[in-house]
Order: C-alpha cells, then structure tokens, then sequence
C-alpha cells in the first residue's frame, strides 16, 4: 500500500524539515534579576562613585527571558599596558572559581554605572558588538547611583536594536539609509523591562530580618527635599550636551553647504562645457565629454556619520526625562509641605 | 563551654568590645551559596572579607564560598581555592581583608574549631558567623562568635566561642526597597512616582498611628510616658512658624521653579524632534 510509505516520507520530510529549521530564538522580553546580583552591583558602583565601574553579569538564557543570577565587578583599569593580559586572566579565574561552587557562570552581558545618566556614548555600542559577537543575546545593565540617592532605584537594562545593529555592521549612518530603513534617534537602545527574583530561602531570611520601624532610609531620602544638587549638575549636563548637540549640526550645516557649492560649480563647468562643444560643433570638430572625473569638483564629498549626532539626542531625552521625574518628585513634597503647614 | 572550677581556670583578660556589623549583601551571598551547594554537602563554608574600624568594629562586607570537604572525621579545605578568590577579590577592593569565616549550621559545632584554627592563622581574631539556614529555632538566626583562649596559669587549654553583639545593617537593602528583596518575584521596579506614592501612603500610616496614641493617652486608655510626648511635641514643633502669606509664598516660588524645569526639559525635546525631522530630511538638489 502507498499509504504508509507516503506517511512514512510525509514524516521523514517534517523531521528533516524540522531538524534543518535553524532555531529562532524569541525576542528577548523580559530580564530576570536576582536581588543578590542588584544588590552586588549596587555596592560595587556605590563603593567607587564618582568614577565609573564596570562588571560581569552571569546567568541564563532561556526563552524570551534572560536570568541573571550573579556578576562580579572588574577591578579599576588604570594603565593599558599589561593590563589587557590581566583583565583576562582576571576574568577566567573569576569564571573558574564560580564554576567550582556551582554559579552559572554563563555570561550574559555586563554592567556599568554611570553618573547621572551620560552613558550613551561609542564605547557602550563598541561593547555590545564585541559581546554580540560571542554571545547570541546580551544585555546592558546601568545602574546611577546619583539617582538612587533621590530614592529611586535607578537600575535600567539596555539592548541594542536589531535594525541599528545591521546598520552598525555596515558602517552606513547616511541620510538616505536612515530614511529607508525608518531609523530615528529613539530606535537605537532598547529599554527591556527587569523583574526581580529571589530564592524563598532568602526572602525567608529578609522577611524574618526586616527592619521593625516603618520607616526606612528610601523614605526619608524620598521625602528629603533638597534635590537642588541633582538637578542643578542634571542642567550643567544638558546644557553641556546641547552645546555639543549645536557643534554637530554645525557640521551638518557646513557639508550641506559644500554640497550646495560643489553642485553649483559642477553645474558652471557643465554650462561651460556645452558652450564649448556647440563652439567645436560649429567648428566641425569632436565634441568633448560632458563628464570629467578628474576635475576636483566632481569628487563626493563624504557625509558625516550622523551616529554622534543619535547619541547626543538620546543623552539630551534622557537628561530631560530625568528632570521630568525629579520635577514630579518636588511638586508632590512641596503640596505635602503644603499639607502640613495648613494642619 | 562551661568555665568549671573557676578558681584556677580564667578567661584571658581581653574581654573584647568587639561588635560586628552585617551588610545584607553577605547575607544574600550565604544563602545562595547554600542553595548551590554540591549534593552531599550538608552545609557550606566560606571566607568573610571586609575591614576593621578604628573603634574595633569588625564590617562584613563581602563573602565568597570555599568548597571543602567534611567526611568522617576528616575535614579539608580548598586553600588554593581560597587564595585564589582572595587574590581576585582584592584586585578590585584591596581594602577589603579577611575578617573572618562563615559556615551555614545552627552554632558551633567541633569540626569547626579546625576551620576556626585555620582562619586565625589568615588573620588575627577572626570573626565566625553563623548563618542557620535550616531555621532551627523556627526563626532566622545569625550569630557572630570570637574566639577567646581559656588558659590555665600559663597553658592554653581550649578555645571558647564567645558570642559578640552583630548590628545587621540594612542600609542598602532599604534603599533598594525592602519590598523587592523580599518577595519572591517583583514584576517590575517602581518608578519615580509610585515610590512617592508608597513613601507618603507609610508616612500617613505613621501619623494615624501617633494620633491613635496620643487619644488614647489622652482618654487614659494607655500609659502616659513624658518621653514619648515630649518626642511628639517636638516633631510637630518643628514644622517652622511662618506667617501663611509667607509659607505661601514659599510654595509658590517652589512650584514656579519646577514648572520652569519642566518647560526647559519640554522645549528642548521638542527643539530634538525638530532638528531630527530636519537632519535627516530628503535633500532637494
């Protein structure tokens, strides 16, 4: 009978098809953190701010989440000569070590802290494609602990985009590609939500330890009301970035400028040319080309890239973002005060 | 641990006003090495790093977990190991040193003493923490032990383990927000906003809490203590007297001051969405 047989083939053929289906992984939604890796990467940034740190995040990739179950921090890199090697080693005996007491030691991205909220710089997106190279999905963890010092815990996980990604291989940041590819200045970082976790034993142990008072330290920097330090360096940023914001339109300006020119001679010389050659045509000799590749004036002039130009718009929203929340902040403690005194 | 026949048998004269202060972080540290540890482990041990004040208070700060090995009588450490993570560990902090070792049982038990003997010789008076991961008590403990010398006349006998005072401090846990590391899964970090919110909603439980007091006190319902009233007197005291055209005043500039905030942060996002819409505009030439 064919019936078996072509049921037989039918299966063999979804199995193929099946096995030879590479394996798409689910876009990332969600990251999943430990309290002891927050509350790790809180000290080690708040041990050493005002300077920045960074360090490894370790877990598990699994489905559209992406666990984080530990990290440990990089020591403070000074001089580059031989601590390149160092950093290395550094990293395979940390790695080694976790592995013995059985921590995932998976990398999974890293950490970094930042001062308020200036970190989208080249170096954050060289990073992620260094890591994006050896690991199929990585995630960027900021922590600010100027922030946090407002009560706000201000941890935030940061993807790059695919699409930037693609164009960032490409090394084309030009006008026209932006447009094709529908890419404004908002679709550079992806902001992944995070969720916290903690094994039952530990959250035991803080159920039974917490504080017995009501109150807690969050509160009272919460409800302290001098944010006036934050938010005037929050404006010293922002200023300072919209200086630079002006510098890179200014460059704009001037290579449009010089493209404008560089057309109007092109145009000269091409108005030229066919004087010339209706001239010969009367004259009854050849005419000459209309093009002339050799002529500087045909040579392209090289667009900016406009990434800087990205980065700086993303540092000057977020800037104001944080402004916004501060803002927000203020005006609750100011109707609160209000609140009392009329009490 | 019994001194005996105390007429000979003294304890050796530093009687140590040694306190030692927690951070949560090793707490969190204990127990996950706990929860990770080898099958037929029955509990773990690890090196505690931090440093001493000047007033002799030991700071925890940071731990790692040493794998070791506790069959029948024998007990090892992995040295290597622990020189290892200390070397790494310091790379990044050298001011943390070892103060000390933990181990995840409830007291102290003999195969201890060796561990305890190793450590001293890392460190001088080390610090032994306990971390009772099984609940024993029906209750999260954790202790903090010294070491003392029982000597007789001049031979050193034994050592006994003497509890210290341990202040667990959870500074940083309360920053984060006690809520998201204790339950089991936080679906998402509080904003700005909401944490206001959950501030103000604490700070309104407070004041209905003292105003309950103070009626009952009042209507003779619970027990007068001057220093509890003159506490609450001096809180509400201290709101400043202000004539109300004055505090008005004050608020309003307040207020004005953060709307202008917000006007600047409003204009420039719309200069950036201007200038981007120009930027990348298609170029007639």
């Amino acid at each position: 009978m064919a019936n078996p047989t072509t049921a037989a083939a039918a299966v063999a053929r979804s199995f193929l098809q099946a096995a030879s289906t590479e394996d798409v992984s689910p876009p990332l939604r969600v990251v999943q953190i430990e309290g002891l890796a927050i509350l790790k990467i809180i000290k080690h940034c708040k041990d050493f701010s005002p300077s920045l740190v960074t360090g490894q995040l370790l877990g598990l990739d699994v489905g559209s989440v992406l666990e984080v179950t530990n990290c440990f921090p990089f020591p403070m890199r000074e001089e580059d000569d031989e601590i390149e090697a160092d950093g290395a080693n550094y990293q395979l005996e940390m790695m080694r070590c976790l592995r013995e007491v059985n921590v995932d030691n998976n990398t999974v991205g890293w950490y970094q802290s930042t001062l308020f909220g200036s970190y989208q710089t080249v170096e954050l997106i060289e990073t992620f494609m260094n890591y994006q190279e050896n690991i199929r999905r990585c995630v960027c963890i900021i922590y600010d602990p100027s922030r946090s010092n407002q009560g706000v815990l201000a941890l935030k996980a940061l993807k790059l985009s695919d699409s930037f990604m693609d164009l960032h291989r490409n090394n084309n940041f030009t006008g026209e590609k932006l447009r094709e590819k529908n890419l404004s200045w908002v679709d550079i970082f992806e902001d992944i939500p995070i969720k916290v976790t903690n094994s039952s034993l530990v959250s035991a142990f803080m159920t039974d330890l917490e504080a017995d008072s009501p109150v807690t330290q969050c509160d009272l920097s919460r409800l302290q009301f001098s944010s006036t330090p934050f938010v005037t360096r929050n404006m010293e940023f922002l200023i300072e970035c919209m200086d630079d914001m002006s510098a890179e339109q200014q460059k704009f300006q001037f290579y449009y400028r010089n493209l404008s020119r560089q057309q109007a001679q092109q145009q000269g010389w091409l108005q030229k040319r066919r004087a010339e050659n209706m001239a010969r045509k009367a004259a009854g000799e050849e005419p000459l080309p209309e093009e002339d590749p050799l002529n500087p004036i045909f040579k392209p002039i090289p667009e900016p890239s406009r990434l800087d130009s990205f980065l700086i718009t993303n540092q000057i929203a977020n800037y104001c973002n944080q402004v916004n929340g501060v803002a927000g902040q203020n005006f609750n403690r100011l109707y609160l005060m209000k609140a009392l005194q009329d009490d | 641990m019994a001194a005996g026949d105390s007429t000979v048998l003294h304890l050796s004269s530093q009687t140590t006003g040694l306190t030692a202060r927690v951070h949560p972080l090793v707490i969190f540290n204990v127990c996950d090495s706990y929860v990770r540890r080898p099958d037929q482990a029955v509990r773990v041990i690890g090196t505690l790093l931090g440093s001493v004040l000047a007033d002799g208070t030991v700071e925890i700060r940071n731990c790692y977990a040493v794998p070791h090995n506790e069959s029948s009588g024998q007990i090892a450490l992995d040295v290597e190991y622990h020189h290892n993570m200390l070397l790494s560990h310091q790379k990044v902090n050298p001011k943390e040193v070892i103060v000390g070792w933990y181990s995840t049982c409830f007291g102290v038990t003999s195969g201890s003493v060796l561990f305890h003997e190793f450590y001293s010789r890392e460190v001088s008076n080390p610090v032994h923490l306990t971390v009772d991961t099984g609940f024993s008590n029906g209750q999260a403990s954790i202790k903090a032990y010294v070491a003392i010398n029982l000597s007789l006349g001049d031979r050193q006998l034994a050592a006994q383990f003497q509890e210290i005072p341990l202040d667990l401090r959870m500074v940083e846990a309360e920053r984060v927000g006690f809520d998201i590391l204790k339950k089991q899964s936080v679906d998402k970090l509080p904003s700005d906003l909401e944490g206001m919110e959950a501030s103000m909603e604490r700070l309104l439980a407070l004041i209905d809490d003292v105003y309950k007091y103070v009626d009952d006190v009042v209507e003779g319902r619970a027990p007068t203590n001057n220093n509890i009233g003159r506490f609450i007197a001096d809180a509400v005291a201290s709101i400043p007297k202000m004539t109300p055209s004055a505090f008005d005043k004050l608020v309003n500039d307040g207020i004005q001051d953060q709307l202008l905030l917000l006007y600047l942060s409003s204009i420039t996002r719309t200069q950036l969405s201007l200038a981007e819409k120009l930027n990348t505009a298609a170029q007639i030439l």
